[in-house]
């Protein structure tokens, strides 16, 4: 069962101090995600979702309980290792897009691979890749003001990815655009989860979102409520 | 780089480093110029110049022993004079007093000399004539005025004839001295006047003792007569072989060393002011690297989310304040430089510029880069990759 599970999280709880009271941001999360699917992970704001997110993405670490990555347990990871993780092995893409300013997108795209210690000229053919496999090819010298919203989220789709992680983890990735480019985006999703076998959790609480998913998880309060396969 | 997308910012923060640097360089120069300008005029008032002082070597500096026991003889002198390569001598009294003529006062230096003086000091006559042996010998209460005296005092009207009360003894006025110029630190040579010695001793009461005995040697025969004084002189003061002696005999280059040296201590003086400028600058980098990096608290963020780890982010800032500082160190050293010939063409101080200083320079404007730049891109490293993210 264990070398199918991406993701293993065994009753994690998140406890934040601010000032003298305590907020309990997860209350004991439990589950397993397997590799290859999509997941949705819902609920309102202030349910936990971002806390659980961050986790996983290894920004955080769990006051108790363990998270396991591909078998190895994360949670016990010094910064420095956990910044090796984030780089190697998960890809964020966030709403707000999170792209350098005034920087081409080539030069985005190839951001993680400037500290992995890659050598320039394969860093470059590296991030050609991936911002052909989000449909920008030819756009790769476009400055970021230069881009449209849309076209700026498949850049840092193009960045999660040029690593080569195992895991892609997107923030309400369609928050910041239109309906239209949004489906677009989520396009991209499906695409990339069916021909390059990444699994993908979503965090968010939209519909059109969530329904590209073949499983939803959704938090209130810093538990799990309930489930929905397909 | 981040430096090159605000150009104009990253100019400002250079500029304190870019002054500072610039201004110890030019500091460092023109106290060199002077230095080597100091000792120059010095050479040049005759290689073959000797002054022949009571108390020993060992109290060093210009004014050596003077002041403490004055043991230099008219008959130390005449004896100076027999020495084979000695070619003139002039036995020396200096005092300080007022001068007055009709109802101008000025307080000016009275050398006491020899009738040999002007051929020893290479000093020509602008009107009249110089005393000669006989006036000397007679005491004769003769004077001849520095050019800066004879402006003060008689202000372009003749001077030649005049009575013109030193502290109050009535002198007669038979020369006047051409304009010399600065002594390079010890004021004008032109503000000064010059009467027999044997005058002068009736002025300040030192009926046998000299301040000191000038002499110049023959062309080439210098160290020839240095040594022949310093045996006559141990002779006559009964000096034991190996003890030390209770004068000394000094040549130009050594009193010009040591003029040379105070100029050096100015220098480093100026170039320490200079220096509290760089600082400044580093400041300035450091308050600006600051700013920056609470401007770029989101891109942390981002740089961390997708793997940078703490010494990444603090090398990437470090990196920024060590170029910042060494590009302003670069510009300054041409600032420096060009403002130093700028200066010697127009203020005609002679600037020599030394490597030394350009290389110190440069080494200073990289460390104040790395020390000023450390706890900015310290805080930067610091930062928590979440909170960066959320930041606006």
């Amino acid at each position: 069962m264990d070398n199918n599970n991406l993701i293993q999280i065994e009753n994690v709880k998140r406890v934040y101090k601010v000032g003298e009271t305590e907020v309990h941001a997860l209350r004991g999360i439990s589950c397993n995600i397997k590799k290859g699917g999509i997941v949705a992970i819902m609920g309102p704001s202030g349910s936990g979702k971002s806390t659980l997110m961050n986790i996983i993405g290894c920004l955080d670490k769990p006051s108790s309980g363990k998270y396991l990555l591909e078998g190895e347990e994360v949670s016990t990871f010094d910064k420095n290792k956990l910044a090796l993780v984030r780089n190697k092995r998960i890809g964020f893409v966030f709403q707000s897009f999170n792209l350098l300013a005034r920087t081409t997108a080539l030069e985005n795209t190839e951001l993680p691979l400037v500290y992995s210690d890659v050598p320039r000229k394969k860093a470059k053919d590296m991030a050609i890749k991936a911002l052909a496999l989000v449909g920008l090819e030819g756009r790769e010298l476009h400055k970021t003001n230069q881009l449209s919203g849309g076209e700026m989220q498949r850049v840092a789709i193009a960045r999660a990815l040029v690593n080569n992680p195992s895991l892609l983890l997107a923030d309400e990735p369609t928050g910041n655009l239109d309906t239209k480019t949004g489906i677009e985006i989520m396009d991209i999703f499906k695409k990339l989860n069916r021909e390059q076998n990444i699994t993908i959790i979503l965090v968010t609480h939209a519909q059109e979102v969530a329904v590209i998913s073949n499983r939803r998880i959704f938090i209130r309060d810093g538990l799990i409520e309930r489930e929905e396969r397909e | 780089m981040a430096l090159g997308r605000n150009k104009m910012r990253s100019f400002l923060t250079a500029l304190g480093i870019i002054i500072g640097v610039g201004a110890v360089i030019a500091m460092v120069s023109i106290g060199q110029g002077a230095k080597a300008a100091v000792e120059d005029r010095f050479t040049s008032m005759g290689t073959n110049l000797l002054t022949v002082r009571s108390g020993s070597r060992s109290y060093g500096g210009l004014h050596g022993g003077a002041g403490s026991s004055q043991n230099l003889t008219e008959a130390d002198a005449e004896a100076i004079e027999e020495a084979e390569a000695v070619e003139y001598m002039s036995p020396q009294i200096s005092t300080r007093t007022q001068v007055k003529y009709g109802n101008k006062n000025w307080n000016t230096s009275i050398q006491g000399v020899g009738a040999a003086y002007p051929m020893i000091r290479n000093w020509e006559m602008d009107i009249g004539n110089f005393f000669d042996d006989n006036m000397v010998r007679a005491g004769l209460k003769v004077a001849v005025l520095g050019s800066e005296v004879n402006q003060n005092l008689f202000e372009g009207a003749d001077p030649i004839g005049q009575i013109i009360r030193i502290n109050r003894v009535p002198f007669s006025v038979v020369g006047v001295l051409k304009t010399k110029g600065e002594a390079g630190g010890w004021g004008s040579h032109d503000d000064q006047i010059v009467v027999p010695y044997t005058s002068a001793q009736r002025l300040t009461g030192r009926r046998a003792r000299l301040n000191s005995i000038e002499i110049s040697a023959f062309t080439g025969r210098t160290q020839e007569a240095q040594a022949q004084i310093e045996e006559i002189m141990r002779i006559r003061h009964k000096i034991a072989p190996g003890a030390e002696d209770d004068f000394s005999v000094r040549d130009m280059t050594e009193i010009a060393e040591a003029a040379g040296e105070s100029t050096k201590i100015l220098t480093i003086l100026l170039a320490g002011i200079a220096s509290v400028s760089l600082l400044v600058g580093g400041i300035g980098i450091m308050n600006i690297m600051l700013v920056s990096v609470t401007e770029r608290i989101r891109e942390i963020g981002i740089r961390m989310s997708v793997g940078a780890k703490e010494r990444d982010i603090l090398l990437q800032f470090l990196t920024e304040a060590v170029v910042l500082s060494i590009f302003g160190g670069l510009l300054g050293i041409l600032v420096g430089i060009a403002s130093s010939k700028l200066i010697s063409n127009l203020a005609g101080w002679s600037t020599l510029i030394s490597m030394g200083s350009i290389i110190l320079a440069f080494v200073f404007s990289g460390s104040v880069g790395v020390f000023f730049g450390f706890y900015p891109a310290r805080k930067a490293s610091k930062l928590d990759p979440i909170e960066a993210l959320r930041y606006e």
